[in-house]
Order: structure tokens, then C-alpha cells, then sequence
């Protein structure tokens, strides 16, 4: 998967800090550039993120679950007109191209609205436009010398070498979430099935006691 | 006003007060999850209920952190030599995940011994309960027919 680079990356709980009352809208800025945020995404919660986009833009917004349930989280795109560009519901990871038709604000929101007590982690990467270049105020007149353009070459693929290691490093992160589900889970239930043999054996003998207790009335012999 | 904390795997980096801008840099320590934390404390939010906060977020991490306009003013560089030091950030950049990895693969085979470990004993305590629940039965049993006289 060859994609720009991406420029940021944050660690961020900022629902379970802020008041409850309070909900914190996050602008990313990036004229040119990408922005990646891996955030905490509450139950029954929707965390909005905006970005001024100018038209003829080409864009690209990613995500990934890392932890948390089934792993899943709806996501929606709307244009500063409120259309939506892009909306699905419960995918663990996707990726979307799109270019602005028009300027403003655009906004797209990951909602954890269906789950009732599990709290999602949530990787995303906004890509605006290309990576602004090393030279601002430098005319491009001249065409790049060989050495020039070997360097950017190996700048393309060396960012290229940085995107897989994020994705390799999330894919590492959901596992190790996933695995410590599953150890939860056999711990909680090993206990559980050595109480239930306890109970079960304790259980079997006292029923079998009273099956011979004595009723003040005839006592069957039991032969063999 | 905002708050902002920082915490990485050992407790916390940073923990200051800012009015409504403000800037903070650091850096880790050890590897693993860092967490930034922003908190309004603005008591104006908390009076009316559902009232909204618009933050304006700027994170950079790594080699992205660096200005190189400003790095090749700084230190005089050409372009082909600022070209060269993004390589070489980008580099090391790579290199310290790689790092990371490595540190994380290790912890992964600890964990995975140690849990072997636990499976193991477990095994063993749950046939030592089930046989001695076992024989348990079968005294328990024996006695009650024996004063029952059935046997």
C-alpha cells in the first residue's frame, strides 16, 4: 500500500478527561501535509475531528480499530454542505479517497454509539494534499539534478517504509488487545469450571445420600 | 484555560497549566503508549450543560518535529545537504521502531512463558482436585452405606 507519508501522530484520552458536559470538537490542521491521531472512543460516545479543505484537494482519510470489542466503529464524511461523502457502519479498518469539490470545513465523526460498555481505541490518518516541500520560498524553475531526484526517490520509499511500520505496529497492538481479551476470558472461565466441579461433586453425594435416608416407612433393600 | 498531562508507561512527564494557547514538547523515555491528555477546566463550560469546546491541535512527532528551512539557516546547509539530514532523520526514525519491535517481540515471548507456565500448573491442580474429589466420593459413600448397613 503506497501512500504519503504521514506527519503526526497523537495518543490522545481526551474524552475520558474532559467534563462530561463538554464535548471537545478537535480542529487537525495541515495545509498540505497528514495528520494521525489514535484516540479513545468512549461507549455510546461520537468524537468529531474538522479540517479546512481549499477545492481540487485529494484527500485521504484511514482508519483502524486497535482495541476494544468487536473491533469495529461506524464512520461519516460530510462536505462543508453537509453532505456525506462517506458513511459505514461496524468496519475495522477502510480507507477513502476523495478530492474537495468545494472549500470549507470538512468533517468526518467515528461513533461508538452501538456499544453499551466497551470503550474503542481509534487509529486514524487524514491526508491533505501532498507533503509541503523542503523549500517554501524556492521557485521550482530548474529541473532537479540527478542526486536531487535520487533523494526524493529514496524519500518517497523511505516514507513508504515508515507507513508499514505504523500499520505493523497497530496490527501488533490489536493483537496483544485481542490476546489479552482471550487470557481474561480462559481465566475467569477456569475458575468458574473448578468452583462448578466442587459444587457438582459436593452436590452428587448429598443427593445421593438422601435417595437412601430413611422415610419412617418401608426401607428397600438395595441388592446389587 | 487547558490542561494538559502527559503520561508514558512509567507515570507522568508532564502535568501545567496553560491559558487558551500554548505549546509543550518532550521527550520519551521508555517505549510503549504515551498519552496526552487535555482537560478544560473552564468553569464558564461547565455552567451550562452540553456546552461545546473547539481545540485546535497540533502534534508532531519524530523527524516530522524538525524545521528544515529554519535547520538549514541554522547551519548553512545546501539543498542536496538538507536532503541528505531529512534522509538521515528519516532513518533513524525507522531504525527506533525497529527498536521498539524488537523490545516488544521480547516482552510478547515473556509473557507467552509465563503463561505456559500457568497453564501448566493449573492442569496439574485441577487433576489433583478432581481426584481428590474423586476418592472423597467414594469414602463419603462407603461409610454411609457401612452405617446404613447396606453393605
Amino acid at each position: 500500500m503506497l501512500r504519503p507519508g504521514s506527519a503526526r501522530r497523537w495518543l490522545a484520552a481526551a474524552g475520558r478527561w474532559s467534563c462530561r458536559l463538554l464535548a471537545l470538537l478537535l480542529l487537525v490542521p495541515g495545509p498540505g501535509g497528514a495528520s494521525e491521531i489514535t484516540f479513545e472512543l468512549p461507549d455510546n460516545a461520537k468524537q468529531c475531528f474538522y479540517e479546512d479543505i481549499t477545492q481540487g484537494t485529494k484527500c485521504t482519510l484511514e482508519f483502524q480499530v486497535i482495541t476494544g470489542g468487536h473491533y469495529d466503529v461506524d464512520c461519516r464524511l460530510e462536505d462543508p454542505d453537509g453532505n456525506v461523502l462517506y458513511k459505514e457502519m461496524k468496519k475495522q479498518y477502510d480507507s477513502f479517497t476523495f478530492t474537495a469539490s468545494k472549500n470549507g470545513t470538512y468533517k468526518f465523526c467515528f461513533s461508538n454509539e452501538f456499544s453499551t460498555f466497551t470503550h474503542k481505541t481509534v487509529y486514524f490518518d487524514f491526508q491533505v494534499g501532498e507533503d509541503p516541500p523542503l523549500f517554501p520560498s524556492e521557485n521550482r524553475v530548474s529541473a532537479l539534478t540527478q542526486m536531487e531526484s535520487a533523494c526524493v526517490s529514496i524519500h518517497e520509499a523511505l516514507k513508504s517504509v515508515i507507513d508499514y511500520q505504523t500499520h505493523f505496529r497497530l496490527r501488533e497492538a490489536q493483537g496483544r488487545s485481542r490476546a489479552e481479551d482471550l487470557n481474561t476470558r480462559v481465566a475467569y472461565w477456569s475458575v468458574g469450571e473448578a468452583l462448578i466441579l466442587l459444587v457438582v461433586s459436593i452436590g452428587q453425594v448429598f443427593l445421593l445420600k438422601s435417595f437412601f435416608s430413611d422415610k419412617r416407612t418401608t426401607t428397600t433393600r438395595v441388592g446389587s | 484555560g487547558m490542561h494538559v498531562e502527559v503520561k508514558d508507561p512509567e507515570g507522568l512527564v508532564l502535568s501545567r497549566q496553560y491559558g487558551s494557547e500554548g505549546r509543550f514538547t518532550f521527550t520519551s523515555h521508555t517505549p510503549g503508549e504515551h498519552q496526552i491528555c487535555l482537560h478544560s477546566n473552564s468553569t464558564r463550560m461547565a455552567l451550562f450543560a452540553g456546552g461545546r469546546l473547539r481545540v485546535h491541535l497540533d502534534i508532531q512527532v519524530g523527524e516530522h518535529a524538525n524545521n528544515y528551512p529554519e535547520i538549514a539557516a541554522k547551519d548553512k546547509l545546501t539543498e542536496l545537504q538538507l536532503r541528505a539530514r531529512q534522509l538521515l532523520d528519516q532513518v533513524e526514525q525507522i531504525q527506533k521502531e525497529q527498536d521498539y519491535q524488537r523490545y516488544r517481540e521480547e516482552r510478547f515471548r515473556l509473557t507467552s512463558e509465563s503463561t505456559n507456565q500457568r497453564v501448566l500448573w493449573w492442569s496439574i491442580a485441577q487433576t489433583v482436585i478432581l481426584i481428590l474429589t474423586g476418592i472423597w466420593q467414594m469414602r463419603h459413600l462407603k461409610s454411609f452405606f457401612e452405617a446404613k448397613k447396606l453393605v
